[in-house]
């Protein structure tokens, strides 16, 4: 038996270079049950963060009762994250949404699917008449769907209201590895596998706090480390998390910096020679513009401005200078941080010019965080159009409207697809008049919460939710729609390094619930919308359907699933692009180094990174890309926000490894509820001792925008820099306290990506007294050990029980 | 004598850009909800103060006493900020004429520069020039978004 919340990894089964890894079976099952009293075992996959571990979930009764890694699958041999572990019992959380809510008289009150979806479609009717009702509709969903649900969505959308105010809290997850792709490559997609991991002799994570997010990728990577020939490695964080204390080199940057780090090291390649002179030469173009832009940033420069030493510049150039095949992540860090794309970009050219990519150990993973954010991306439910087309491509136009048999001019195309921050200021404006938010919560989770509780409470504006439970933007909700999740309905999902699994229906949804696809599907037929022959547009009634027609939109795409069948995805997850001449799939992309910059092909014809300006067709055909990839690099410019004399800290948000997200989830499973309760805020001993700030106390979090209350862990985080996770909303509280990490955080984002900065808002801490005696409510285990001594470790008792099997 | 005329242009120059960076300013200012015009606008203002740095020098090259200017050569254009989705069109309208008059200075500028052998000044202005173009792609991009929600819909 091992504890999971004690141990959030588990055992280690060390590897060598090139060797398969070894399998470690997971399993969870309700109190007492063993896994002959299971019934029956339901093919699924992980859905509590990004990683795509293949799993069975455990029936008995009619009831979900426990989770087992599958042995045999390629991303996780069997090996199973401890949210998933212990986060199905959510479902079975007696506060499931059961019946449809429609405000009147101030107060939401139950009425019947009928009576909800009358009034959905009595609004959106009168909203639609009269020109431009298209831009009176925002659609707001998220990474947690299935591929189906966002792709019935989006024709919807697109073909059906002909709205092109669509996107996903992708945005506030992935923009950044999406938009990094597009300007590097081309198109979306990641080059890497994960089985880059098993082949590497270097590993770089780049603001990726792995153990934290994947933990089954951090296992893969913890078993090189411990086994013979282990893979150096490199990490970039502010935090002292796992993955830093691990690393050979940790760069403790200063928020906001990534850029100049990036610009130098790139210039340390060149100066050093480190560089394949034959690769950038065949394969890139920019390399002239690339080595004029890095040229200033000495690794003294790069030490001053990033608040590190100049000799561990060198070292960590020299660790990526010197190996033979690297592997590099990215996540929030960078994505969510000062000049994110651009400085994503810049780990793209590592690659490029160290000529790693597309063979074995050598790759990279732009990260998602969510299960299905690369198939929001994918289908275009996200600010990007179905099929990684371009939405400037008028031919990619002419090819989705013969897919969908609509006329052309039906496709709002006249500029990129609305970015979720410009869908909420139109609402704040009046001019979008219905949101309909789909299975994620804004309240908690969009930057500076007071404006987004404004927008969502306005009386001229009607907000939809459909969600599982009564989430805090479902109580601003007018409509309130129950939806079914994960377990309760089937549907196909894609991880970072596009592994597409099937995850099928285990159980029936709680109450009146209805899966998220029948929701939809029940719109497009009530609104009535037809394709151009007068048949319905959406032609499909069912998840298979549905997939069978994103099937053809996907043709001769870079995610091309024409290949796939339910059948075969029961079998086993494919890696797209799986058509004719993959039928098994793809384990890496760019093994030719073609990469999917062709005019005709690619997903975008740029931007100017330091301010998002379109770059036009003409310039674009201009450069003559065919099949290179782009080379990129602009000066570090100081982030938007810098702390000041009134607001002197930094403040980074983030994650916990037994949380997810805002907690509907893992905040109903009571072992990882226990093993991280509350808010807490993270602060340098150097920092909290002229404030006499000590373990446990209470202390206020101020910025500009808000403030909340929190108890301080003194952690070994970067002097100057405090941390609060943002995972923390009112729900549980029963109380009016404040404490969601983004009451603080600024409005402001990546001109390219358009994701909001999260990473670098001013704060000032003040003390506010010495609270309980107790210490911060926050794990001792992860990034937020504390530093001194006396605080007890964090278990999950006997409760959190789980089996490990070494070899299934 | 016909440096004078270049030093007029210079000049010129170097006002439109201090006028535009005070219209980036006032229009970052003025519409700070919109996050995204209010920080871009501020790293353009700067832009253009770099711009009219590097200019300075050779406006001295060029003629000692700065030359009157005709008149026509001052922009007009703008007039303080708008509100609502429309005056957010109309100031980036505005803005983005107020840059072309820039942009077809630094043309003419770079004809003078190549006729007086001035290799140093049409190095600035190839620089600088790029960063015009960029703005007004902005621009351009930014408005483009904004129309159809702006002109049809609110």
């Amino acid at each position: 038996m091992v504890d999971r919340i004690a141990d959030p990894w588990g055992e280690r089964t060390p590897y060598g270079a090139g060797e398969p890894w070894p399998v470690r079976v997971d399993t969870f099952l309700d109190g007492g049950l063993a896994p002959e009293d299971v019934e029956r075992w339901v093919q699924a996959a992980s859905i509590l963060h990004s990683n795509g571990d293949g799993l069975d979930i455990a029936v008995k009764d009619g009831r979900i009762v426990g989770v087992r890694g599958r042995a045999d699958d390629r991303v996780n041999h069997g090996r199973v994250d401890p949210k998933d572990l212990y986060g199905w019992q959510a479902n079975n959380s007696p506060d499931r949404l059961t019946r449809p809510l429609l405000r009147s008289g101030g107060e939401l009150r139950e009425v019947d699917w009928e009576t909800a979806m009358d009034a959905l479609v009595a609004r959106s009717k009168e909203l639609l008449d009269g020109p431009g009702g298209w831009g009176r509709f925002g659609f707001y969903t998220s990474g947690q769907l299935f591929l189906e649900d966002y792709y019935t969505l989006g024709v919807l959308g697109k073909a059906g209201l002909g709205t092109p105010h669509m996107d996903g809290n992708t945005r506030l997850c992935t923009a950044t590895a999406g938009a990094t792709l597009k300007a590097s490559f081309g198109t979306d997609g990641q080059p890497g596998s994960y089985a880059d991991v098993d082949h590497c002799d270097a590993l770089a994570l780049w603001g990726h706090n792995v153990a934290e997010t994947q933990t089954v990728l951090w296992m893969r990577m913890l078993d090189r480390r411990a086994g013979p020939d282990p893979p150096r490695m490199l990490a970039v964080d502010p935090r002292p998390t796992p993955v830093a204390r691990e690393a050979d080199v940790h760069l403790a940057v200063r928020n906001g910096t990534n850029q100049a780090l990036t610009n130098g090291l790139i210039r340390e390649l060149i100066d050093n020679g480190w560089i394949d002179e034959p690769y950038v030469k065949a394969h890139t173009m920019g390399f002239e513009e690339l080595e004029g832009t890095v040229d200033p940033y000495t690794p003294e420069k790069v030490a001053e401005i990033c608040g590190v030493e100049a000799r561990q510049v060198r070292e960590a150039a020299e660790l990526l200078g010197t190996c033979e095949r690297l592997f590099s992540t990215v996540l929030q860090g960078f994505y969510q941080s000062n000049q994110a794309t651009a400085a994503g970009c810049g780990v793209n050219d590592i690659h490029l010019l160290r000529g790693m990519i597309g063979r074995p150990g050598c790759g990279l993973c732009q990260m998602n965080g969510q299960p299905t954010a690369q198939n929001t991306r994918e289908t275009g439910a996200n600010g990007d159009l179905p099929g990684f087309r371009n939405w400037d491509n008028e031919s990619h136009i002419e090819e989705l409207a013969e897919v969908w048999n609509v006329e052309v001019e039906k496709i709002p195309h006249w500029a990129p697809p609305t970015h979720a921050m410009q869908i909420f200021r139109y609402a704040e404006q009046g001019s979008i008049e219905l949101l309909w938010i789909s299975a994620t919560n804004p309240a908690v989770s969009l930057p500076e919460l007071s404006r987004v509780r404004e927008i969502l409470a306005k009386d001229d504006l009607f907000v939809v939710v459909q969600d599982l439970f009564m989430t805090e933007t479902a109580a601003l909700a007018d409509l309130v729609l129950p939806a079914a999740t994960w377990g309760e309905k089937t549907g196909t999902f894609t991880n970072v390094d596009r592994t597409v699994h099937l995850s099928e229906k285990a159980v029936d949804p709680p109450g009146e619930a209805k899966a998220d696809l029948e929701i939809f599907l029940d719109y497009a037929r009530r609104m009535d919308f037809r394709d151009r022959d007068g048949e319905p547009l959406v032609k499909w009634s069912d998840p298979e359907g549905a997939f069978e027609a994103w099937k053809e939109c996907s043709r001769g795409r870079p995610c091309d699933y024409t290949g796939m069948t339910y059948e075969k995805l029961r079998r086993g997850p494919v890696q797209w692009p799986c058509n004719e001449e993959h039928p098994e799939g793809t384990e890496r992309l760019y093994t030719d180094a073609d990469f999917n910059t062709y005019p005709d092909f690619s997903e975008t014809f740029g931007h100017d990174l330091t301010t998002g300006a379109a770059q036009t067709e003409d310039e674009y055909r201009a450069k003559e890309p065919e099949g290179r990839a782009f080379l990129h690099a602009i000066p570090y410019r100081p982030s938007p926000e810098v702390p000041s004399e009134e607001h002197p800290l930094l403040l980074t948000t983030g994650r916990t490894v037994f949380h997810f997200h805002t907690r509907t989830k893992t905040g109903r499973a009571p072992q990882l509820d226990a093993a991280a309760p509350d808010v807490w805020v993270e602060v340098h001993p150097g920092d909290a001792a002229p404030l006499g700030i000590a373990e446990g106390d209470e202390v206020q979090v101020s910025s500009p925008r808000g403030a909340l209350v929190a108890k301080a862990r003194l952690s070994g985080i970067r002097p100057g820099v405090v941390f609060v996770p943002f995972h923390y909303g009112s729900w549980d509280t029963g109380s009016a306290r404040v404490r969601a990490a983004n009451e603080l955080t600024i409005t402001a984002w990546d001109p390219v990506s358009k994701q909001p900065l999260f990473k670098i808002g001013a704060v000032r801490l003040d003390r506010i007294g010495a609270g309980d005696g107790e210490p911060a409510p926050a794990p001792t285990n992860t990034a937020s050990a504390p530093v001194g001594d006396g605080v007890p470790a964090t278990a999950g008792g006997e409760r959190a029980e789980a089996t490990s099997r070494v070899g299934g | 004598m016909a440096e004078v005329q270049l030093a007029h242009y210079l000049g010129f120059l170097h006002r439109s850009q201090l006028d535009l960076a005070r219209a980036f300013r006032e229009v970052g200012e003025g519409h700070a909800e919109e996050a995204d015009i209010f920080h871009i606008s501020g790293t353009l203002a700067e832009q253009c103060d770099r711009h009219a740095e590097k200019l300075q020098p050779f406006a001295e090259r060029y003629g000692e006493e700065e030359a009157e200017e005709p008149d026509r050569l001052h922009s007009e254009l703008f007039k303080g900020t708008r509100e609502g989705p429309i005056g957010l069109l109309r100031d980036l309208h505005d803005l983005y004429l107020m840059a072309a008059e820039v942009d077809v200075s630094w043309t003419l500028v770079a004809q003078a520069a190549q006729g007086a052998r001035d290799a140093e000044l049409l190095e600035v202005v190839e620089g600088c020039e790029e960063e015009t173009a960029t703005q007004m792609a902005w621009l351009k991009s930014r408005m483009k978004e904004a129309a159809p929600q702006a002109l049809v819909v609110a």
